[in-house]
């Protein structure tokens, strides 16, 4: 078991940096998880540390060692790959044994090692077989015995369930669980499933273009992502994110107006956004509301609490939850005070962003329907014109 | 309701029959030749019949038995002698080609290192010209080494010419091999040399056979360089003997027939031995896709 260190990590081909400056500390039986979209760098990253790709600048530590140019089968850690990679000419005990036979392992220890990882995989009865005549998840698990019988202090997983179909991948997932519960051996995971993030993960490092974006627990991502990019990347569906302007009112509050929102902040709910002290202006002008879909709550039209309407197009029963999906609508004002009269002096009903929202099977909402929503304040985030979230509710 | 379900989804009437019409006639004039051969080995020391039909008019196995039994003034039991060293010099090409073409074409295939592109394009250049144009080089090399009239210098000259090839072909096929697999090896703990002999040699199994058999049957059928450089009837290949019954004078024809099936015995032999490996298909279900 060990800590896994990454200080300003670096990879580049030739003149494409892939991995950028990247920084992460997986401490000794850490479940890491790395997400991120396609081409992000994850494997990059992820081949790094095993040592099958050159680090281009950085340093890489495993346990308390330095391991930059140390070859891979000396930096004490076992990979899973997406495609398996198994031995195709060995039968499946020759492939969970190679790697122990090659390090000299006593035969007796061999021999008790691989029957307990067959035991565990629920593998026993294919230890005479040959890959090809096994299942895709039994393949799956023999890669994984492989990495396990070697007890090594870091098992690194490259999109191990990628090729399963959905049901196998639950199992298999509750599986990997259970190992890291059992073995307690520190893992760097990588995988772009959200849900295999969320649920497996001590914490997740989401990357984007090759820079890491944020690297906390699972909750905390959903509920603080440290950006827009990580607050639309996590969760299903994603974050609501709307533009507004801030415009500050004499009681230190504040009112946030577009993309169909008219929502006024107290001075208390702004000073939350601005723990180091309120600048100048209050808030920055330009900001972006960020909501989850269940975040949203339909009030009736008459609600003071009115923060915006929905026109609403479809909505997707589920059965324990229901889909609404809509566009928010500039209501009409009265006139001389239209908040959102149009440039054109229209003051009709105008469509303005796309909104999702997910609510109870019990709210009556109905296709074609207009609903009036209002957001809990205590979930209402908003980032700035950068990305980056500004601090927010519950945030010290 | 009860369809009456086909029994079969073959063709049937002109359609099934068709495609024999046109292939019994092409299997009879490809297999003629060999027929023929077969009916000149069987006919006998007696001569040849001018009959254009493929089948021996009598059976005798005399032809068979001279060409085996041929001896020389001494005693000395020249076919034997031939025979060994047909098979000699092509096993050594085939052992020593592959297990250089093997070790080449894995530097090719896995490796950057300078000259990689031009040893590759080099490789290729020599299959490019014909074989004869090295003759006479190859023959000054062979005799300023000593080694003319020996099995060693045969064997290096077929060596090297079958090396390119096969290194491209395994190359290829080396390619082909994911590196997954390898980089799996690497992990677990394996050297690159136990990696190239443990995993790599074993998958490409199929790849060797056939440059194996490439290399045996070039060796085994070459005839023009091992009779440059080869003078006394002891070190004769049996190419160079079959050639021996077709004298200037006297063309025995039954026994150079004989001959002919009696040296292509191995190569039919070698073929049937490997022809389970020379389907591919042995690295199925080590990587998914
Ligand atoms: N040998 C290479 N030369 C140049 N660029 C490369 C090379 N290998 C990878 N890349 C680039 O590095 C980037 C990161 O690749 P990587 O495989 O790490 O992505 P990933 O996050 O694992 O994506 P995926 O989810 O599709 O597996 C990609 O944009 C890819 O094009
Ligand atoms: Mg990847």
């Amino acid at each position: 078991m060990a800590r896994v260190l990454l200080t300003d990590i670096e990879k580049a081909y030739g003149d494409v940096r892939v991995v950028r400056r990247l920084n992460l500390d997986v401490a000794d039986g850490e479940f890491l998880v790395l997400v991120g979209a396609s081409g992000c760098g994850k494997s990059t990253t992820l081949r790094m540390v095993a040592g099958l790709e050159a680090i281009s600048a950085g340093d890489l530590f495993i346990g308390e060692r330095r391991v930059n140019d140390v070859a891979p089968r000396d930096r004490d850690i076992a990979m899973v790959f997406q495609s398996y990679a198994l031995y195709p000419h060995m039968t499946v005990y020759q492939n969970l044994a190679f790697g122990l036979t090659l390090r000299g392992v006593p035969a007796a220890e061999i021999e008790k090692r691989v029957q307990e990882a067959a035991k565990m995989l629920g593998l026993v009865e294919y230890l005479q077989r040959k890959p090809a005549a096994l299942s895709g998840g039994q393949r799956q698990r023999v890669a994984m015995g492989r990495a396990v019988v070697r007890q090594p202090s870091v098992f690194l997983f490259d999109e191990p369930l990628s090729n399963l179909d959905a049901k196998l991948r639950v199992q298999m997932r509750l599986e990997i669980a259970r190992l890291h519960k059992r073995l307690g051996t520190t893992i760097l995971y990588v995988t772009h499933d959200q849900v295999e993030a969320m649920t497996l993960a001590d914490r997740i490092a989401v990357m984007h273009e090759g820079v890491l974006q944020q690297c906390a627990p699972p909750q905390e991502i959903y509920n603080r992502p440290a950006n827009t990019y990580v607050a639309t990347f996590i969760g299903s569906p994603a974050m609501n994110l709307l533009p507004v302007v801030a415009q500050p009112l004499p009681d230190g509050g504040a009112r946030l107006v577009g993309s169909g929102l008219n929502v006024t902040l107290n001075s208390a709910d702004v000073a939350r956004y601005l723990p180091e002290g309120p600048p100048a202006g209050g808030l920055p002008e330009q900001l972006t509301v960020g909501v989850r879909p269940q975040d949203w709550r339909v009030v009736s039209d008459s609600d003071p609490q009115v923060d915006a309407l929905m026109a609403v197009d479809v909505t997707e029963p589920l059965g324990a939850e229901t889909f609404v999906f809509g566009e928010l609508e500039l209501p009409a004002g009265p006139p001389g005070q239209d908040l959102y009269a149009g440039r054109d002096g229209s003051t009709r009903h105008r469509r303005e962003s796309a909104c999702i929202l997910r609510c109870e099977p019990a709210v009556p909402v109905s296709d074609g329907q207009r609903v009036a929503l209002h957001i809990d304040r205590e979930r209402l985030l908003l980032f700035a014109a950068d990305g980056t979230r500004l601090a927010g509710p519950g945030h010290p | 309701m009860s369809a009456q379900a086909p029994t079969s989804l073959a063709p049937t009437g002109l359609k099934a029959w068709l495609p024999h019409l046109l292939m019994v006639p092409v299997t009879i004039l490809t297999l003629y030749p060999v027929l023929y051969v077969i009916k000149l080995a069987l006919s006998g020391t007696a001569g040849v019949t001018s009959s254009a039909w493929p089948w021996p008019e009598q059976f005798s196995l005399d032809a068979f038995r001279t060409v085996i039994g041929h001896s020389d003034a001494q005693g000395g039991w020249l076919f034997g002698r031939q025979l060994f060293n047909s098979l000699v010099v092509s096993a050594a090409t085939t052992v020593l080609g592959i297990s250089l073409a093997c070790a080449a074409a894995y530097g090719f295939a896995r490796f950057e290192f300078p000259g990689r592109r031009v040893g590759l394009l080099a490789f290729l250049a020599t299959q490019m010209f014909p074989g004869i144009l090295t003759l006479i080089p190859l023959y000054v090399l062979i005799q300023k080494l000593g080694l003319l009239d020996s099995m060693l210098g045969l064997t290096l000259v077929y060596s090297t010419t079958t090396i390119p090839f096969c290194t491209w072909t395994l190359k290829g096929y080396f390619d082909t091999l994911p590196k997954e697999i390898e980089e799996s090896a690497l992990i677990d703990g394996a050297t690159r040399l136990q990696i190239f002999l443990r995993i790599i040699l074993p998958l490409s199994a199929p790849a060797i056979a056939v440059t194996a058999l490439f290399s045996f049957m070039a060796a085994w059928n070459e005839f023009v360089l091992a009779y440059t450089f080869l003078s006394r009837e002891a070190a004769y290949t049996l190419p160079v003997m079959i050639r021996n019954y077709v004298g200037e004078k006297d063309v025995q024809w039954s026994l150079f027939a004989a001959s002919s099936l009696i040296a292509s015995l191995p190569v039919m032999a070698l073929f049937y031995a490997l022809q389970k490996h020379l389907v591919g298909g042995l690295t199925a279900g080590g990587v998914k896709g």
